[in-house]
């Protein structure tokens, strides 16, 4: 019996194997894209998290200088003859061959077990590593991007990408410098040593810090794309609900016969339920797949901009994880079974002699749809309270996700009135017809529909935003980089030779000095800057009193950026804390866009006072513009390429590259997207075609010929198309704003204007209706080419 | 003679807006194996209800059917399929076919749900049926005699003890329903089944052993 009848509901499939393609490709697509952006989660967070463990930095602690300063051999000397067990360690960033590497020198005769990061067991390995001045160990993938020479390059699977392990004689040489960047404390330390305080009264301890800040820092990015898979995900399931759907309408007859012929109600629902099962994996096996490709494409640019961005390092190149695969499978079998509860539990309760003929959502009743329409208001009710009373990244995403799902719930309806309102100015009979006829297809195509208007609203909010930001960007670079040309020198001898150098050439020369430090809790800057009208006329101030410059420029008072303002709710007139005892009070508060950390300004004494060793290597110049490319050539002539020279041109051409990259994938997101609902409106189209035959074949019984229906047909899913669109629009303005007020100040810490581009709207109306148009050509075409007597057959059969 | 079918004062009303809607009011028969009987009567007169109650679609308000010394309104959902699937074959005016099978997979398919399926014998029936050269079609390919065809094969390869037809010739010509009416009565006959068959033509219901006609939900 099960045989028999298993056998019976799958052959519905091989007669409609366009419908399984769709609900295939739609299940593929939602679980692929989510599958995508899960995998490249999943791989930029085993990035952090290797990094994190490198040297045991999770579980060791440390010894710094509290002035931020390289620590002399020699404090680490009398620190060993005091009896402490510490390992000392060389940090810094240089670049080889234009690759960014990040340099860890280590003592591996004095380094605690849970800091080994590379096997030295071998015979003459230790030999090698201490004695090979150009030995380093990397990861494969970074050894590919770095050139053979000057190094000699070791391959360890261990380490995380970007990251290189060395003697610290050979990381000294590499990075240029002398003295150690911290030192680590072994876990257990020998009975009676001396307190830190008296045998290095220089250094601090600094806990081992389990959750590491680069995760921390890049987790609201991550949000953002797992925002954007789940978008696409639910579009995805606008298809499979759909597909899933008109399987079920159509096989009603065919569940009427089953259960006529003798098989139990429980037994066709078990069967049904088992051959979603069945479906759902094929369709998550397929998205498992498209995801990998989707992740492996978009992974070297989400790299680049977590590179770029906070400045973390992510492997380039895709893993395959069980653990993504599994949660694809979990998803797509979710997602099966979000779409298919209700055909299943309207079958469930499907008395045996109810009618059999195909109702399909044409048929739905206006009650349903005011149903629909009234939990779309609610959805949209519950939207606005989260927006008003709401707080956290989570409470945004919850305001977006109602917000959108209460605006498609309400589309059918608001279509419905479009239509409505058209039909009034219809003036010929036909014209009656098409609306009418237009009018009944709403309910038929509103799963599509309603897709296309989520990707439409997606697209306008997303673009608006990321113009927005393009805009707004640029002109706070404009403040921001004032001055014409930013130059770094290698030591502080070669900084006085510039400076003395720049003096008759340049308008101003002004030093930049900063130190790293955690304020409020999070990791910061402190920068010190001199009273000058760069600052004074440029600095992008959102917040100021009329004596701000007054006070940095007396030491008396500091800046923070808008991050530090936000996250640890400081305004003007509150007092921040820096470290070692040091407070200030806020006088300003600026923008301070791409930078993820917290900011403080303070007047350059005050800096100099708390950190009187800070190297003085930085400077901004200040020049006529047309004279900086000049200059720059000068300083470079003068003092050769150990001098950084950059041109304020080049910092903004380097930013913006940063921001572009920073929106592709989610750009890339949306485009998909739309793919997807171009996609669900063929898929309805071509599974509706068999189910129109009836409702076209009197019209053309009556005069229509079937190449004026066809066109028809398609003129329909255009203008379908357009009234989407202008729904779209207002959303996608209220998705951008919610963007902007509330995603982007919860996640990165910052809050912009909004910009309308028409002209971008403009240009999506034309993608949408070119979507409709090639979506509906198809089934239009065959319609066109239909036999007469297929159109016949539909009075035959009503006889 | 052993009664296969025994319809006991069965009473059904269906609730409507305006309140119930009586369609049985007491309505009682029976049928013997190996029998043919019609069911006549105007539209409206509770003949297609009569049926799905004796089939088990259905319960009754109130009385009795007992079907194959089995008590119909005593069964659960899965006990009144298990009878249909055993001991009922059902043919319908609209063929209901699975359109997604083949004629061969159609005419097959009863009997391969209740798990009686023979070769030989739905072989025979789809010769005699006239559909031997049609096995590989789809029935959308058929005309609407032939696909009733299909759905008496259907029936009879499960070997039924009743066959319950509703308007089986409802949707054919004078002509074809002629001929599909005379070779379900030699079928059944053949297979030793009995045959309960709803029509509106006097005619037609002339040809069976026995009718009964309804009248406003009573027998007449």
């Amino acid at each position: 019996m099960i045989r028999a009848a298993l056998s019976a509901l799958l052959s519905h499939w091989w007669r409609h194997k366009v419908q399984l393609a769709a609900l295939m490709i739609g299940l593929a697509l939602a679980t692929g894209l989510w599958t995508g952006v899960q995998a490249i989660n999943q791989e930029a967070r085993s990035s952090y998290d290797a990094a994190a463990s490198v040297l045991g930095q999770d579980q060791l602690d440390r010894l710094l200088r509290a002035d931020g300063a390289l620590i002399a051999p020699q404090a680490f000397v009398d620190l060993r003859r005091a009896g402490w067990l510490v390992s000392p360690v060389v940090e810094d960033e240089v670049r080889i061959g234009g690759v960014r590497l990040r340099v860890l020198g280590i003592d591996p005769l004095t380094a605690p077990p849970a800091a080994a990061a590379v096997d030295l067991t071998g015979d003459g390995d230790l030999a090698a590593f201490i004695g090979d001045d150009r030995l380093v160990f990397v990861s494969p993938e970074t050894a590919g991007r770095l050139p053979s020479d000057p190094l000699t390059v070791r391959l360890s699977d261990d380490l995380p990408p970007g990251v290189a392990i060395a003697d610290i004689s050979t990381a000294w040489s590499l990075l240029e410098m002398e003295g150690f960047s911290h030192l680590l404390v072994w876990p257990e330390q020998p009975y009676g040593v001396p307190p830190l305080e008296d045998a290095a009264p220089d250094l601090v301890r600094i806990a081992a810090d389990g959750a590491n800040d680069v995760g921390r820092l890049t987790g609201s990015f991550h949000l953002n794309l797992t925002a954007f898979g789940l978008l696409s995900f639910v579009v995805g399931l606008f298809i499979v609900h759909a597909a899933v759907g008109l399987a079920f309408e159509q096989r009603r007859p065919m569940f009427r016969t089953l259960r006529a012929l003798g098989l139990p109600a429980r037994h066709l629902v078990g069967l049904l339920g088992g051959e979603m099962l069945i479906l759902a994996f094929m369709g998550g096996a397929l998205g498992i797949v498209v995801g990998y490709f989707v992740a492996a494409i978009l992974l070297p640019d989400v790299a680049a901009t977590l590179r770029g961005l906070y400045g973390a390092e992510v492997s380039g190149t895709l893993r395959l994880d069980p653990g993504w695969i599994l949660a694809g499978f979990a998803i797509a079998l979710v997602g099966t079974a979000v779409a298919s509860a209700q055909s299943l539990w309207r079958l469930a309760r499907l008395p045996v002699l109810a009618p059999a003929q195909p109702r399909a959502w044409s048929m739905a009743t206006s009650r349903s749809l005011a149903l629909q329409a009234g939990l779309g208001s609610a959805l949209l009710l519950v939207a606005g309270v989260l927006a008003v009373f709401g707080h956290g990244l989570l409470s945004g995403f919850a305001v977006l996700a109602t917000l959108l799902l209460g605006a498609a719930l309400l589309l059918p309806a608001v279509l419905m009135a479009l239509l409505r309102l058209g039909a009034s100015f219809a003036r010929t009979p036909l014209a009656e017809w098409v609306w009418a006829d237009t009018r009944q297809q709403v309910p038929g195509l509103s799963l599509a529909l309603m897709a296309l208007l989520l990707a439409l609203a997606a697209s306008i909010g997303v673009g608006t935003m990321v113009s927005s930001f393009r805009l707004t960007f640029t002109d706070w670079l404009d403040q921001r980089l004032a001055s014409e040309l930013y130059v770094t020198a290698s030591t502080e001898e070669e900084a006085e030779r510039l400076r003395s150098f720049l003096q008759p050439l340049a308008h101003a020369v002004l030093p930049i000095r900063s130190v790293e430090a955690r304020v409020a809790g999070a990791p910061a800057e402190i920068y010190g800057i001199v009273d000058h009208a760069t600052y004074r006329d440029h600095w992008p101030l959102l917040q100021g009193r009329d004596d701000t410059w007054d006070r940095i420029a007396a030491s008396d008072g500091a800046l923070i950026n808008e991050q530090l303002h936000r996250r640890a709710g400081l305004s003007i007139g509150d007092v921040v804390t820096l470290p070692n005892g040091w407070s200030e009070t806020v006088v300003g508060v600026y923008s301070d866009y791409g930078n993820p950390t917290g900011q403080v300004i303070v007047g350059l004494d005050a800096l100099a006072d708390r950190y009187p060793d800070l190297a003085r290597l930085r400077h901004a110049v200040r020049i006529a513009p047309e004279d900086a490319p000049a200059l720059a050539d000068r300083i470079r002539d003068e003092f050769g390429f150990t001098m950084r020279v950059i041109n304020q041109d080049e910092v903004k051409r380097l930013s913006l590259d940063v921001f572009e990259r920073t929106f592709l994938v989610t750009g890339a997101l949306t485009v998909l997207t739309l793919g997807v609902a171009a996609f669900a409106i063929l898929t309805s189209l071509l599974t509706l075609a068999a189910m129109r035959l009836p409702q076209l074949a009197p019209v053309w019984a009556l005069g229509l010929t079937r190449r004026r229906l066809a066109w028809i047909e398609l003129a329909r899913a255009v203008l379908l198309a357009l009234l989407t669109w202008l729904v779209a629009v207002p959303l996608g303005l209220l998705l951008a704003w919610l963007l902007l007020a509330i995603v982007n100040v919860e996640a990165f810490g910052w809050r912009l204007p909004l910009f309308v581009f028409p002209l971008d709207w403009l240009a999506l109306a034309l993608w949408a209706m070119l979507a409709a148009a090639l979506a509906a050509a198809w089934p239009a075409w065959r319609l066109a080419r239909i036999p007469p007597a297929r159109l016949l057959q539909v009075f035959a059969h009503e006889r | 003679m052993i009664v296969l079918l025994d319809v006991q004062n069965v009473h059904k009303s269906y609730p409507t807006e305006e309140g119930d809607l009586a369609v049985l009011r007491g309505v009682s028969l029976a049928l013997d194996e190996g029998q043919s009987l019609a069911l006549t009567g105007e539209s409206g007169s509770g003949k297609s209800t009569l049926l799905h109650l004796s089939a088990g679609l259905d319960r009754p308000t109130s009385g009795q059917v007992v079907l194959d010394g089995r008590d119909l309104t005593s069964l659960d959902d899965r006990g009144r399929a298990s009878l249909r699937r055993g001991s009922v074959g059902l043919v319908f005016q609209q063929f209901n076919l699975i359109p997604s099978l083949t004629v061969a997979q159609n005419l097959a398919f009863h009997a391969r749900l209740a798990d009686r399926h023979d070769k030989d014998w739905t072989g025979l029936l789809a010769d005699r049926l006239g559909l031997s050269g049609h096995l590989a079609r789809y029935p959308e390919h058929l005309s609407g005699g032939q696909q009733q065809r299909v759905a008496i094969g259907r029936t009879l390869a499960a070997r039924p003890r009743l066959v319950l037809a509703d308007e089986p010739t409802g949707n054919l010509d004078e002509d074809s329903g002629d001929a599909v009416l005379d070779l379900m009565l030699d079928l059944v006959a053949e297979a030793g089944a009995a045959l309960l068959m709803v029509t509106h033509s006097r005619r037609l219901a002339a040809r069976l052993d026995g009718q009964l006609t309804l009248e406003h939900g009573r027998i007449a």
